[in-house]
């Protein structure tokens, strides 16, 4: 290669990576863009009461936002909840306590959990799942229905399908995905500072809770939210088992909605303009949220490095 | 071979083997640590210094291929018994290790965190507890107006000094230390190796060593051990001086190693 090439190829190398780089920084804002400029009928017809009104009408053109943005966040959080202490034990297990012969089979178990297609999932759901859960709803609604407080939650029609059932989904399609990343940052952590935790007497819960666990929150908090990401986007096993219902209820035994189980169902039939429109604009409530909720998880993460001292 | 170092020895070992699967580490180590001195583990690598150590606190009990035979007694009593309670023995053997392991907390936390797990005590004692550790260590003044900061931002000799507070705040009998020096720069390597001289008068102290000079300088007694084997065992200067075997010879000459 002539010396003027290889000046050459420095710069040329540098501006393809930047090139490609920036490129998905604009696919992001021409996304945001479209959803914006689609979705603006609806937000100018309705303003912020889009925001707020539990309408879905499509006969008298009135729509809002609500019920879907309410079905998104509750079915979500749901999943993580399960999913976050599942995928703890999971990836703790595998990481510190499994023997070594059962270690990479549950590993390679939990990897093939998560190359299930969501439609399965759904299926699995909609046939399986949901008419065998309908049994212990009842017990359900006669002991956690009982609690103060959160009694409210538990109580509903033992229909099998509806807000829980389709968290508990959710759960089990994020949990490969959060016990991959815990399984694969708690393994980054160093041997020595392990060995040094258990030098002072630690036991293993001691040394995971103390030491394993905010050693890598960084990385740990990444994999929650990226599993929480998965499941505020995901439709199709959403849309088998919420039940699809345009109501707001406290109890999550009742169905549900989610924004993505609307788009996934209403698309075809939006015919009017102001219909497909509040379609798109509630896609693009979902990427806000998506967004929001990454920043928020930045921001308690940077709180959480002041508490540990990390800055002062 | 096996040596005797003083009537009334902190640590005995007896015929102890060693093995990692199938590789052979430690080979019939016969050995006396004497109580309140400081004996130095030499020998080129991968001969077993560092098992041998491992042993004293059962750090290799982490790891399921890896098995000690023989008798390792602690003030008389075994300490390979699968009945001794390992946090128990940790708290009386404390270690440190070849790169300092600040654990990712405050300085405070760092050695309270080992002070909670044995003790419960309320906050003025706590406070004594880590401002004397952190004395013995020679590193309160550098670090007493910046005890809530992490002990991560510490320079490397420091997190080292506050990895040996930390050992010494649990109030350990025995205190071993996995080369301690061998990634620090030489003046932090000269401040550990002041602490260890300061540390004999209150502990029993073993450590390995890659370094020679740093073993003639701190030690008492001085084990050479070669391919799993206790090559020789006996007093420092008379090791250096005097070497009984011809491979101690080799080594300390520099012929290999």
């Amino acid at each position: 290669m002539s010396s003027r090439l290889t000046r050459l190829w420095d710069p040329l190398f540098k501006g393809t990576t930047a090139v490609l780089a920036y490129l998905v920084l604009i696919l992001l804002v021409a996304i945001c863009l479209a959803l914006l400029h689609e979705g603006w009928a609806a937000f100018k017809t309705f303003g912020w009461h889009f925001l707020i009104s539990k309408a879905w009408d499509p006969a008298n053109n009135k729509f809002g936002a609500l019920i879907p943005i309410y079905g998104t966040l509750v079915s979500s959080l749901i999943a993580v909840v399960i999913a976050v202490p599942v995928s703890l034990g999971i990836a703790l297990f595998i990481t510190e306590l499994a023997p070594r012969w059962l270690r990479q089979p549950v590993a390679a178990a939990i990897e093939l959990l998560a190359a299930i297609p969501s439609i399965i999932f759904g299926m699995w759901g909609l046939f399986s799942f949901a008419p065998w859960f309908s049994n212990y709803e009842p017990w359900i609604n006669d002991h956690l229905g009982s609690i103060p407080g959160i009694g409210a939650l538990f109580r509903g029609p033992p229909f099998g399908i509806g807000m829980l059932t389709a968290g508990i989904i959710l759960a089990i399609m994020i949990i490969p995905f959060i016990a991959a990343i815990m399984r694969e940052v708690f393994l980054l952590t160093p041997p020595l500072l392990k060995e040094s935790a258990y030098g002072v007497g630690a036991t293993t819960w001691e040394v995971v809770r103390n030491v394993v666990l905010p050693y890598t929150r960084t990385a740990v908090s990444g994999g929650i939210f990226l599993g929480l990401g998965r499941a505020l986007g995901e439709t199709m096993a959403v849309t088998f088992v919420i039940g699809n219902a345009h109501s707001v209820s406290a109890s999550l035994l009742n169905p549900g909605y989610s924004i993505a189980a609307a788009l996934a169902n209403e698309f075809t039939e939006a015919f009017s303009p102001l219909y497909k429109s509040s379609l798109i604009a509630l896609g693009f409530i979902l990427f806000v949220i998506t967004f929001i909720i990454l920043v928020l998880a930045k921001l308690l993460l940077m709180r959480l490095e002041r508490a540990q001292g990390e800055t002062a | 071979m096996s040596g005797t170092a003083s009537p009334e020895p902190k640590i005995s070992v007896r015929n102890l083997n060693f093995h990692y699967g199938k590789f052979h580490a430690l080979k019939d180590i016969n050995l006396d640590i004497a109580t309140r001195e400081v004996t130095a583990f030499i020998g080129p690598s991968g001969c077993g210094k560092s098992t041998l150590l491992r042993v004293f606190n059962r750090m290799y009990a982490l790891y399921p291929n890896q098995v000690a035979t023989g008798e390792v007694l602690l003030d008389k009593q075994n300490i390979l018994d699968r009945r001794q309670d390992l946090h128990r023995l940790r708290s009386r053997v404390g270690m440190v290790f070849q790169k300092p392991t600040p654990f990712p907390m405050t300085i405070y936390e760092n050695i309270a965190f080992g002070v909670r797990l044995h003790e419960h005590m309320g906050k003025g004692a706590m406070d004594d507890r880590v401002e004397a550790a952190l004395r013995q260590a020679a590193l309160w003044d550098e670090v007493k107006d910046k005890l809530r900061q992490s002990g991560m931002r510490l320079s490397g000799g420091q997190q080292q000094r506050l990895c040996i507070a930390r050992a010494i705040a649990v109030k350990p009998e025995v205190l071993l230390l996995d080369e301690p020096a061998s990634a620090l720069d030489p003046i932090s390597t000269l401040k550990i190796e002041e602490l260890i001289y300061e540390l004999r008068q209150n502990y029993t102290i073993v450590i390995v060593t890659h370094n020679m000079q740093q073993a003639a300088r701190v030690s008492d007694y001085t084990a050479f051990m070669y391919l799993g084997e206790m090559v020789e065992f006996g007093d420092t200067n008379a090791i250096f001086t005097n070497p009984s075997q011809k491979q101690t010879e080799d080594y300390i000459t520099g012929r290999y190693g």
